[in-house]
This record gives structure tokens, sequence and C-alpha cells, in this order.
């Protein structure tokens, strides 16, 4: 609880660090439609792939914060010292780290959507894709940092580790969204979600909890 | 209190010391000597838990530390050559998450101990507007807030000026002699009574 409260007045701190990938997501999907054709219908089909793979490149940018200052200034040690079990700490941060960086894309994301011409059927299932979909993106994010957090250059190693972690869900959502704007039943796409989500819960902060140790050895 | 036997630990592929074997009672202090680079903060690091030693083991109250890990951790205190201080919190925040963090509730509130280090003035500054040894005052201060028995301290008296490096040796006496065990690195002479300070030298 006391990491989750520090790790959100930090960020209340350092605004720039959380205002970043928001406005990194807003410009990428707003450059779609310059780049490729303002056509209705060209938009239609293309905005759900659009704005998944903008908050999955928004998270990406954001994960390495999780943990990275506090590793360069010691406090991870701290922490991991602490008598509070690890699985409980990276759970805190993970927490803090969705509600600075998914929750924002999911209360713009409409915005998003309608400047997409994304039809209005398809728009609640865009939020319970993103609501179900981010917090796995910051779940199996953390196992990633937490692996390369120790590493002097970890950036590029942290995007290969992950991103193949995130196929499932980039697929499941942007699929569960497209099928939605046509008019289709989209449940099975949203339990494969709500499934994904429940595992990552349960396994990735043991794993992460892990993998902080080993990096800090 | 704090036993080591046979310890031994290394850094990449380089052996930095193998067969160490120490104990350490209540009331003692444990200055660890040595050229840079031979390993001090190493073992400081196992000590504490955070490095896996390569060989031997750490027992603590004659139970090996990752057996019992959260009751060790309730009993050790580690400041190392990062101060763990949040610069965008401020002195009081700093210490308050320390607080939380720990099982224990302190006997000293974190203004007191903020002032036992005379940092009154600095209490709501954000860190990054202090100096360098002023933050390693405010890190310094987390002693005074839990009931750690176990100091592991890898030089703590750096960037600190003379009368704050008398209020932590003063510390370091008290600790003591209220049956704390410290582990210590230091490059400076600890005016302590022979009986209680204990030293060790490592070589590569």
């Amino acid at each position: 609880m006391a990491v989750l409260s520090r790790d959100l007045l930090l960020a209340l701190r350092r605004r720039s660090e959380v205002v970043n990938p928001l406005l990194f997501f807003v410009i990428v999907v707003t450059l779609f439609p310059l780049a490729i054709s303002p056509s209705q219908a060209v938009l239609q089909t293309l905005a759900p792939g659009i704005i998944w793979v903008a908050a999955l490149l928004s998270t990406l940018l954001s994960l390495e914060r999780m943990f990275r200052s506090d590793f360069e200034d010691g406090s991870l040690e701290q922490l991991l010292l602490s008598p509070c079990p690890p699985t409980i700490l990276v759970l805190a941060k993970v927490l803090a780290h969705w509600l600075v960086s998914g929750l924002p894309l999911l209360l713009i994301a409409p915005l998003l959507g309608v400047f997409l011409a994304l039809p209005t059927e398809a728009m609640p299932t865009l939020l319970i894709t993103l609501a179900l979909g981010t917090p796995v993106l910051s779940m199996v994010g953390a196992i990633g940092v937490a692996l390369t957090v120790g590493l002097r250059r970890g950036g590029a190693l942290l995007s290969l580790l992950v991103l193949p972690l995130y196929l499932p869900v980039l697929i499941f959502a942007a699929n569960a969204v497209a099928a939605a704007a046509d008019g289709l039943i989209v449940t099975g796409q949203l339990y494969f979600l709500g499934g994904l989500l429940l595992l990552s819960c349960s396994l990735a902060p043991l794993a992460a909890a892990a993998a902080l140790k080993i990096s800090i050895h | 209190m704090l036993r080591a036997v046979d310890l031994g630990c290394e850094r990449g592929d380089r052996i930095l010391f193998s067969g160490l074997n120490l104990h350490l009672h209540a009331g003692e202090v444990l200055q660890v000597h040595g050229a840079n680079g031979c390993g001090k903060t190493t073992l400081l690091r196992a000590l504490c838990g955070l490095t896996r030693p390569a060989t031997g083991e750490i027992l603590w109250q004659e139970k090996d530390i990752r057996d019992d890990e959260s009751t060790f951790s309730d009993d050790v205190i580690h400041i190392g050559h990062h101060d763990g201080i949040k610069q965008e919190l401020s002195a009081l925040e700093n210490l308050r998450f320390a607080v939380a963090l720990s099982a224990k509730s302190p006997e000293l509130s974190a203004e007191q101990a903020l002032a036992h280090f005379g940092l009154t003035a600095q209490t709501h500054l954000p860190a990054y507007v202090l100096s360098a040894g002023q933050r390693r005052r405010v890190a310094l201060a987390r002693l005074l807030l839990n009931a750690a028995r176990l100091w592991v301290l890898d030089e703590p008296f750096t960037a600190l000026d003379q009368s704050s490096i008398g209020v932590m040796e003063a510390m370091l006496h008290q600790h003591a002699s209220n049956g704390g065990c410290v582990v210590i690195t230091s490059h400076h002479a600890i005016p302590l009574e022979p009986g209680i300070h204990r030293e060790l030298h490592l070589t590569t």
C-alpha cells in the first residue's frame, strides 16, 4: 500500500514522464489518417489495429520506469530488504504503473475511436479490451523490466523479450474490436483476454520478483 | 549473533575472497578494511542477503538468513553506496516511506530522526535540492527509525561533515551498547573501545 501511494506521488512529481507515453499514443493515432487516407471506410477497418498497436507501443515506452529509477538510486535494494514479500511489492508497483500509464489510455481511447470513425457499437468493446488487455501488458512487462534492469542498455532487449508475449493480447483485442464493429459477438475473445489477465496477475508478480532478485545480485 | 561459515564470493569470474569465517556477538562493531576492489561491498551485500555468496552460509542467530527471510529482514538495515533516496520526495516523505515499509513501529518520529542529524530546516525540501552530505544524513536517519539489530553500513561517513561524523560515531556507540551488531566499511578510524571494536582485513 505504501509502495503504491509512493509511486503515485512520484508520478505526480514527474509529470512529463507520465504525459509522454500518453502524448505518444495520441500522436501516433492521429498520424494515420494523415498518412493513409481520411476516408471513413478505410479508417474504420484500420481503427482497431491502429489503436491497439499504439497502446502497445506506448506501454512499451513507459515500462522501464517501473523499476529503472528505483534500481539506480538504490531504493530497489531497500524495498527488497524490507519485510514486505517481494511479490506484493511487485504487484503494488505494477498496479501503480497501470494506473499511471494504462488507465489514461483507456480514458482517451473513445475520443480517438471517434476520430478514426470507429462505429459506436464497437466502442464498449474497445474499452473492455483495453481494460482487460493493458493490465496484462503492465504485468508481462514487469517481468521483462525486472530481468533487464541490471543491464546497462536493457532497452532493446526489453522490447525483444516482451513483444512476443504481447502478441496474443494484440491479436485477440484488435480482433474483438474489429468483430464488434462488424456487429459480431465477441464474448469468446473477451473471455480469452480475461483468462490472460488472470494468468498474468497470478504468475507475473512471482516471476518478476524472482527476476528482480537476480538483477540486484 | 551473526556468523559466516566458509564464505566465498565472486564477481564475474574473479574470486574476491573464499574461506572467510566470522562470528560477531551482540554489542560488537566489525570494521572491514581492505584496498579498493577487494570485495568489501560484496561481503556486506552478502551479509545482508542482497548478493548470494558463491560458497558458504550466513547465519543470523544460528539460522540461515535465506531460510527465514522475513524475520531476518526485520532485523537488518543496509545503507549502501546509493542512498536509496527518491529525489522527487522530501526528506520527510522519504523517511516516512522507510517507516511504512518496516514492520515495527519506530520509537522516534521521522521529524525527530531528521532533527537528530540537524536537518530540521530541510525537512520539507525535495531531496534533489539537498547536498550529497545532507542526502547521506537523510539516509542515515533511517537507522534511528528502525529497530533493526544488525546495521550493515557501506562507507557511511562519505560526504559527511565533521559534526555529522560525530553524531554517527555516537550512534554506533549507542547501538553497540544496546546490544546491536554493526558491520561497517570505512577508511576512517572509528574511535571505539577495543572491547567492542573488531577489525577484518580483506586481502586479495
